[in-house]
Order: C-alpha cells, then sequence, then structure tokens
C-alpha cells in the first residue's frame, strides 16, 4: 500500500516496502539525489536532512516510520536563492569534492535553529557525526560561526 | 592508470638511455597536435580542445577529474586569464576521453635522480619525455601533476583563441586586428564598439587559431588569487552530480559482492535472494554477483542474502603472515638502490641509532562508494562515473563488454572523492556488465560501503630498517632498507600479467628522493611479492616513507643531543635552499624554541614530494582525558601558487588525511579477507579531533611543485615526534591509537 509522504512542501505517494529507508526513498524513488549515501549504518552523516525541523540520517528511518514533514538539502534553498547557510558555505569555500556536504549544511541548520549562537564546543558536539574525507572541518566551522551572526543579524 | 604494460616498455627506454620523446618515437609523432575531440555544431568554435564558444558564451574543457582539490577552478582561470572571460560567465567541463588531453608529466617523473637536484636541463628532459603520455592516450589525473602539466599548455590554448576572436571581429569591423583589445568575454574597438565572443562564435570557425606569447605573471587578474570555485554553489545546494546520481527514464538500480579473498568463488545460491522484495535479476559475475533491483537499498540487501562460498585468497590469509613476507623480503635482493651516498659501511664510528618501523595496510575509504550509471544497447554503451583515468575506462569497459572503444561514450562526473581509488577501472567495467547483461535498461550502480572497504585497493603496508650514525651533532650516516610489496608492480600484474623492469622508484619515494646532505646516505628497496591489490593512496610511496624516515630523523636528532629543527635545517641547507627555506619558516611561524611546557609536545618534521617541499610543527596536549592535537603549522613551496585559497585547503586537506591514518586506521586481514567494513571499525579525523591550522606558502622554489599530495606525509611523523616530545614514548608503528591514549 502506497505512503504518503510530504517532502519539501510536496505530497508524494510511495509504493516501496515499509522497511525501506527513507534516503533510498529519496534518491532511487522521489529523484532527490541531493541526499547521499555514504555508510548506511549513522556513522558519517552524509545522508541528514529534517524530519520536522529535527536532523535525523535518514539511512536508519524506515519509509513506514517517517513520522512527519521531510526537507532535504534542494528543499532549503537553491543555487538562484540560497538558505543564507549555504551562502555562507559558498563565502568560505567550504566544500572540496563535496559529497558530503548537504549532509554537514542540513545537520548545522538544525544545530543553528536549536542554538542561534553556538560555541566552539556546541559546533563539536553536534557536528563531529558528520564525516568528511576532505578534511573541510576548518572552513565548516568557520561558516556555522559566519551564518550564526548573519542569521540572528537577520532577526 | 591503465596500459601499464605500454608504460612500462617506455619506462625502460627512459631508464637504460636519456631517450628524449621525439627521438624516440619520430619528432612528427610526438609535436602534431592530437586531435580535437570536442565537435562544433552549428553556430559554434571549438578553437582548440579547451575552448568552446556558441551563442550561450564560452565553455571551458578542464579534462582533470574533480575530486575536490579544485582542479576545475584552476585549469579554468589558466585558460580565462588570457581569454578574458569574466569569471561568471565561464561553464567549465570535464570533457570527453581524449589524447588531446594526455598527462604530460607522468612519464617524465620515471627520469632517474632525485626531483629536486633538477637543473633547467633536467627539467626540460622532462618535459619532452612526458610527452609519450601523448603516445599512449595517458589521461589521468594523479600524482599532484595537473598545474605543472597544464600551466603552459592551457594560458596557451586561451591566448591564441582569445586572438582568433579579435581576428573574426577584425574581420566583421574591417580595421586591423592589432588596434583591438578584449575584454569580460568581448572583443573591443578602439570606438568602444564591443563585440561578444558568442557573435564571434561562426565568424571564428574559419580561423587558424594564431600562436602569440603568454602574458607576463605581473598581469594576472585570476591567477595567483583566491577565485571563487566554480563547483562550489552546486555542491553547498546539492545539485552537483557524481556517478551515484544520474538520473536516467527507466532505469534500475544494482549493486555487487565481489570476492573479499579477491581470488573468485566457488559457488553461490541465490535462491532465496532471487525472490526477495524489489530484485530483478541476479547476474554471476564470474568472481562475485550482482543485484538489479527497483531500489538500491533493495538491491544491497538481496546481495547480502547470496550464499556465497570464496575461493581461498593466494596471499598469506592473515596480517601477522602479511607481515612475515613484508619483513622476509628484506633479505631479498633490493629492487632499487636509488640513494647511494659516500659509502655506508665505512667505519664511522660515534653514536649509533638502529630503528625498525612498520606502518599498516589502509583503505581510501572516499564519501561516495565506488559507484557508476550505464546503459547498454547491443552496439553502444553509455557510462557516467567519476573517475581519474578517463581514456583508460572508456577502453576497459569497450573490453568488458565486447564493443570497440569508439562504441563507448564516458561521461566523467565530479568524484566523491579519489584520493587514487578512482584511477581504478573495476568498478566502471561492473556497471558496464551489469548494463549489458539488461540491454536496454540503464542502470546505476552504488557499492555498500562495507563493498567498498572489502574491496579497495590497498595502501601497502612496510617495513623499514635504519641504522644511523650522529656525530658532534649531526648526521654523517644512515642507512636504510625498505620492505614493502609494490603499488606499480601490482598494479601492471593485474592488468598485464608482468612486472614492470628496473627499480621502482615510487615503492622508496619519500626515503630516496629526500634532499638531505648525508655523506653516507644509502636506501635500498625490497619488494614483497605478495598478491593484495593494492593502489595509489594518496601520496603513495611517500606516505610509507615519509613516516618512517622522518622518524628516525627526529631519533638520530635526539640521539645527537641536536635541537630538531636545526639538524633537518642543517642537512637541507647544503643540498636544497627551497627545502631549507620552509624548515625555517615552519620555526618562525610556530615561534619554535624545542621547549614546551609539561602538558604540551611539539614535533616539527619535512618530507619533500610530488616536487613541493613541506615542512610541519604540531602541537599536542595532554588534556587528562586523552591527547588531542592543538595546532599544525604548515610551510609549502610550490615555487607559483596558483590559488592561494585552493592551495590551502590541500595542504590542510592532506594533513588531515594523514593524521586520520597515523591516528587510527589500519586494515587488517583474517581468513584472507580484511576484517574492517565500515566507519565504526575505520574511521578518520572528525569535528571535535581537528586541530587549528596555520598555512604559509612560498614560491622560491625554481620549478611548479603539486598541491594534492604533498602535506600528507610530513603529518604522520610530525604526529608521532610530538607525541614523543610529550611522553617520551617513540611509537615505531601506525596507528598511534596502539601506543598512546588519544582523544578519538
Amino acid at each position: 500500500m502506497a505512503i504518503q509522504l510530504n517532502i519539501n512542501g510536496t505530497s508524494h505517494n510511495v509504493d516501496l516496502p515499509d522497511d525501506v529507508p527513507l534516503l533510498w526513498v529519496l534518491r532511487d524513488e522521489i529523484g532527490l539525489t541531493g541526499t547521499k549515501f555514504g555508510c548506511g549504518v549513522a556513522a558519517c552523516g552524509a545522508c541528514t536532512v529534517h524530519i520536522d525541523g529535527e536532523a535525523v540520517r535518514s539511512c536508519q528511518v524506515a519509509l513506514a516510520d517517517v513520522w512527519g514533514d521531510v526537507t532535504t538539502i534542494e528543499g532549503i534553498g537553491t543555487p538562484d536563492n540560497m538558505a543564507t547557510i549555504q551562502q555562507a558555505w559558498v563565502d568560505h569555500q567550504v566544500a572540496q569534492c563535496g559529497y558530503c556536504q548537504s549532509g554537514q549544511i542540513m545537520n548545522a541548520a538544525a544545530l543553528l535553529s536549536e542554538i542561534p549562537r553556538p560555541t566552539d564546543q556546541d559546533i563539536d558536539d553536534a557536528m563531529q557525526g558528520n564525516l568528511c574525507r576532505c578534511g573541510t572541518y576548518p572552513r565548516i566551522k568557520a561558516a556555522i560561526k559566519d551564518a550564526a551572526t548573519r542569521i540572528t543579524d537577520e532577526v | 592508470m591503465g596500459r601499464v604494460r605500454t608504460i612500462a616498455r617506455r619506462t625502460f627506454l627512459i631508464g637504460s638511455a636519456a631517450i628524449v620523446g621525439g627521438v624516440a618515437f619520430g619528432v612528427y609523432q610526438i609535436n602534431k597536435d592530437a586531435p580535437n575531440p570536442l565537435v562544433a555544431g552549428d553556430g559554434e568554435a571549438t578553437l582548440n580542445p579547451f575552448v568552446l564558444i556558441n551563442s550561450d558564451g564560452v565553455t571551458l574543457i578542464a579534462p582533470r577529474a574533480e575530486m575536490g582539490q579544485g582542479v576545475h577552478t584552476t585549469l579554468a582561470a589558466l585558460v580565462a586569464e588570457e581569454l578574458d572571460v569574466a569569471w561568471e560567465d565561464i561553464t567549465v567541463l570535464h570533457g570527453p576521453p581524449a589524447q588531446a588531453y594526455f598527462n604530460a608529466v607522468f612519464i617524465g617523473m620515471a627520469i632517474p635522480g632525485a626531483h629536486y637536484q633538477d637543473t633547467p636541463f633536467k627539467h626540460e628532459l622532462r618535459e619532452q619525455v612526458g610527452k609519450v603520455g601523448k603516445l599512449l592516450d595517458l589521461q589521468a589525473t594523479g600524482g599532484s601533476t595537473s598545474m605543472k602539466d597544464f600551466y603552459e599548455r592551457m594560458r596557451h590554448a586561451g591566448a591564441s583563441a582569445r586572438e582568433a576572436l579579435k581576428l573574426a571581429a577584425a574581420d566583421r569591423l574591417g580595421i586591423d586586428a592589432s588596434v583591438l583589445t578584449t575584454k569580460d568575454s568581448a572583443v573591443i574597438a578602439p570606438d568602444g564598439t564591443m563585440i561578444a565572443y558568442s557573435e564571434l562564435a561562426q565568424a571564428v570557425r574559419d580561423i587558424t587559431p594564431p600562436d602569440v606569447a603568454l602574458r607576463d605573471k605581473s598581469t594576472w587578474k585570476y591567477l595567483g588569487k583566491a577565485m571563487p570555485r566554480v563547483d562550489m554553489v552546486a555542491k553547498s545546494t546539492g545539485t552537483a552530480d557524481y556517478g551515484t546520481d544520474i538520473k536516467l527514464d527507466g532505469m534500475k538500480f544494482a549493486t555487487v559482492r565481489m570476492s573479499p579473498t579477491r581470488n573468485g568463488m566457488i559457488s553461490y545460491d541465490d535462491s532465496f535472494a532471487k525472490d526477495m522484495d524489489g530484485v530483478e535479476a541476479i547476474i554471476d559475475m564470474g568472481d562475485g554477483i550482482a543485484v538489479v533491483a527497483n531500489n538500491t537499498w533493495l538491491a544491497i540487501q538481496a546481495a547480502e542474502a547470496v550464499e556465497i562460498a570464496w575461493a581461498p585468497a593466494t596471499y598469506p590469509a592473515d596480517t601477522v603472515g602479511l607481515r612475515a613476507a613484508i619483513a622476509a623480503s628484506l633479505d631479498t635482493k633490493p629492487n632499487s638502490v636509488i640513494r647511494d651516498d659516500g659509502d655506508v659501511n665505512s667505519a664511522v664510528e660515534d653514536t649509533e641509532v638502529n630503528a625498525e618501523y612498520y606502518v599498516p595496510w589502509l583503505a581510501h575509504t572516499t564519501m561516495e562508494p565506488m559507484s557508476a550509471t550505464a546503459h547498454f544497447t547491443g552496439d553502444a554503451l553509455e557510462i557516467w562515473c567519476g573517475n581519474q583515468a578517463p581514456t583508460a575506462t572508456r577502453d576497459a569497459c569497450a573490453e568488458a563488454v565486447g564493443l570497440d572503444p569508439a562504441q563507448v561514450t564516458l561521461y566523467t562526473t565530479l568524484l566523491g572523492g579519489g584520493f587514487g581509488r578512482r584511477g581504478e577501472t573495476d568498478f566502471s567495467t561492473q556497471a558496464a556488465r551489469i548494463a549489458a547483461a539488461v540491454p536496454g535498461t540503464p542502470i546505476r550502480m552504488t557499492w555498500s560501503r562495507e563493498e567498498d572497504i572489502r574491496r579497495d585497493y590497498f595502501r601497502p603496508a612496510a617495513i623499514a630498517q635504519f641504522r644511523g650514525v650522529v656525530q658532534n651533532g649531526k648526521a654523517v650516516l644512515l642507512d636504510g632498507k625498505v620492505a614493502a610489496p609494490s603499488v606499480l608492480h601490482n598494479l601492471s600484474i593485474r592488468q598485464n600479467g608482468s612486472p614492470p623492469p628496473g627499480p621502482d622508484r615510487l615503492h622508496v619515494e619519500g626515503a630516496a628522493d629526500q634532499p638531505y646532505a648525508i655523506p653516507n646516505f644509502r636506501i635500498a628497496g625490497h619488494l614483497t611479492d605478495i598478491s593484495v591489490p593494492i593502489g595509489f593512496w594518496r601520496s603513495v610511496g611517500a606516505s610509507v616513507n615519509g613516516f618512517m624516515l622522518d622518524t628516525f630523523i627526529d631519533e638520530m636528532a635526539h640521539a645527537a643531543g641536536a635541537d630538531p629543527l636545526q639538524f633537518r635545517l642543517d642537512m637541507a641547507r647544503a643540498e636544497h635552499a627551497p627545502s631549507a627555506g620552509v624548515i625555517e619558516a615552519v620555526g618562525e611561524m610556530s615561534d619554535w624554541t624545542g621547549e614546551t611546557p609539561d602538558n604540551i609536545g611539539r614535533g616539527i618534521t619535512f618530507t619533500y614530494s610530488f616536487g613541493t617541499p613541506v615542512a610541519e610543527v604540531v602541537e599536542v596536549e595532554d588534556t587528562g582525558r586523552g591527547i588531542k592535537i592543538n595546532k599544525c603549522w604548515i610551510a609549502a613551496d610550490l615555487g607559483t601558487v596558483l590559488d592561494p585559497s585552493i592551495v590551502e585547503a590541500q595542504m590542510t586537506s592532506g594533513a588531515i588525511y594523514g593524521f586520520s591514518a597515523a591516528m587510527q586506521e589500519e586494515i587488517t586481514f583474517f581468513d584472507g579477507m580484511p576484517e574492517q567494513s565500515n566507519f565504526y571499525d575505520y574511521d578518520a579525523m572528525r569535528m571535535h579531533t581537528v586541530p587549528e591550522f596555520e598555512v604559509r606558502l612560498l614560491e622560491n622554489n625554481p620549478f611548479m611543485g603539486g598541491a594534492g599530495e604533498p602535506s600528507t606525509p610530513p603529518s604522520m611523523p610530525a604526529l608521532g615526534n610530538a607525541l614523543f616530545d610529550l611522553t617520551g614514548t617513540r611509537a615505531r608503528e601506525l596507528p598511534l591509537i596502539k601506543t598512546f591514549d588519544l582523544v578519538l
């Protein structure tokens, strides 16, 4: 039986087995490939999306268990209309290979909505589940702090 | 990285006599232009293999793998600098596999002699011999070669295209081209009339681009500056496409499960798996199976559910046995003695130091597991994948499905990490074979992380034995033996059945080629003949030898009672001024005094690799809850820095990659299989463990050095040396977590 999901403000009927992880529904069924597969065991954070605003590892959420509205990297901004945090990523020239960055940005966005002015320790605590093999961490940290300043100034 | 048999044959010629490419292969063959692979449509012009102009504007071809190192941005800047294209108007594509995009540096690297000792004549010789890469269609990204390779070629492409556009505009305006200038993708006449390049696309088709002199460095607008990366917006918005992101109509999803013993399978039983949800086909791949399903996750579940009996490995089945094989090769005849200064058997008597080191097997673990998308239609194959070797990938895929290379269209996507792993063609040929098994149906193949680790081409383990003598605070003798399986031999045997002749320089790079004046200095390379599949891992031989040699240098400095910075500086100053320069610079940056508080340790290190001398200082702190790295200072001399922001990012990236390995990474074997399978047992540095960085880029090197790899080798000994300074304990084995309580 098809399951209804609300993804980036659009409703989708998904006809896949209940236990297929949200990650693979997004990527293979909906065609939202901005969310990446890195490990399948919640050890790298590349698949991070928001459910009702909370950062979750979409590789660990079964289709039948999706409890709210899903937001992916494509849902927070577009190349022509980037979210503030995405603009900070561009301004700090964060990405190298870029494969982990969707997950980094989604995790950082959730951090900033919870803690608008995070300390270094807050950033370390919140972001340590997101792996980056290119080692872009110093610029990620700078971009998060910069985005925090911009977002709180905007309010 | 394919075609090794051919390369090896050429290498042998180079090894036996200094044959310039033009002489050995015919001046005409080597100098004639490779065909332009770009096909101009109506109203389009391709002035050379790097520039396409049409009504939409200017598209630049950057024919090297963008795996994070920023190569597309700086290659585009090389062309744009001369072509006068507005930066925001630039479109950059990787382009097709083609001879025109050959790597002109790789083969020149095989010329004997330590690179730092190059004279202008030797440098020219390397460049001439490098042109042999054209005859081999050797298009490959690796060895930190891209900038030195394209520094002149792509600026010439931009300059000649610019002049051709001026000629076309001069025709239209009826005035002499010499009075025209160019700016922001337009030709400008003395009266201010502007003609956009896009308007000249049709007219410029018939003009032969002239050769012109390159602009002086002092006039550069883009080069030498931090340019906004051309891939940054896409990578920050989830719109960048990797091999695993391609969407085609009617596409199915696939995965593979191949032999973790690397020796095929005896039998398999898919009777349960073939009826699992979503499964459409299970394919016998010979040395494993592939599953095609309507969802990647369902394919992975089914692949794991197939019962498979693997054939036993042909190499020693566990880590201890493998290590014993490497140790045994120390007693065999050396494959190379590239460094043999003075006489290490002379009776130099004074304080003697002896040490043996071990570094483990490593995996690459790119963030994007191996992936490729393919569509086979009987007489044609289209394939999309991130790869570091387009021509070899195209040819291998063609062979895998029984087509001619001309029937294969390869689209090189962005790479979700490379580090050397995506120079292999195993994953792309698998996708091609799966597509051929379901003709007419496009498939997107993605490996599980477990498959990605099990089926890596590993960085080999290695052992070194060193004997050193210090006298009056100086090194007077260093006699070293390095033993490890050879990456070059392994690759050559896998692809062609036989090893290349001659000394393997990669095997001893980072040791035999270091710019140190030690009166009696010998490094012998011993090859271990075992069949564990191994490959190029960021900085290759230097990733092994950098740690082992520099740690020993540190031990010698300590035995000599010398300051470890001054000890290295004295040896480098007599041999290579730019190397001495980076050691001095890092000392200045870090306020090096040789003294630290009780809970702080500092280590200095130096490695010359890929044409770039790099010195690093690492500071560690005992926090009471484990030891963490506080700060890392890096000084590097690339001669010419084309983009300081990108190079700075590569320096920190390379160091973090090295720290990750040095701290905790190790592949171990049991029953002929790797024991690690995912990031929970093969982890890397994360946000909370990364130190602060300070990077200084010098430009005193007479030749251009590489950027992607040279900061990796020194990072590992820097950390070990700092830990010694803190604790008094010398770790002679990696990973360091076996010896120290590190914060992970």
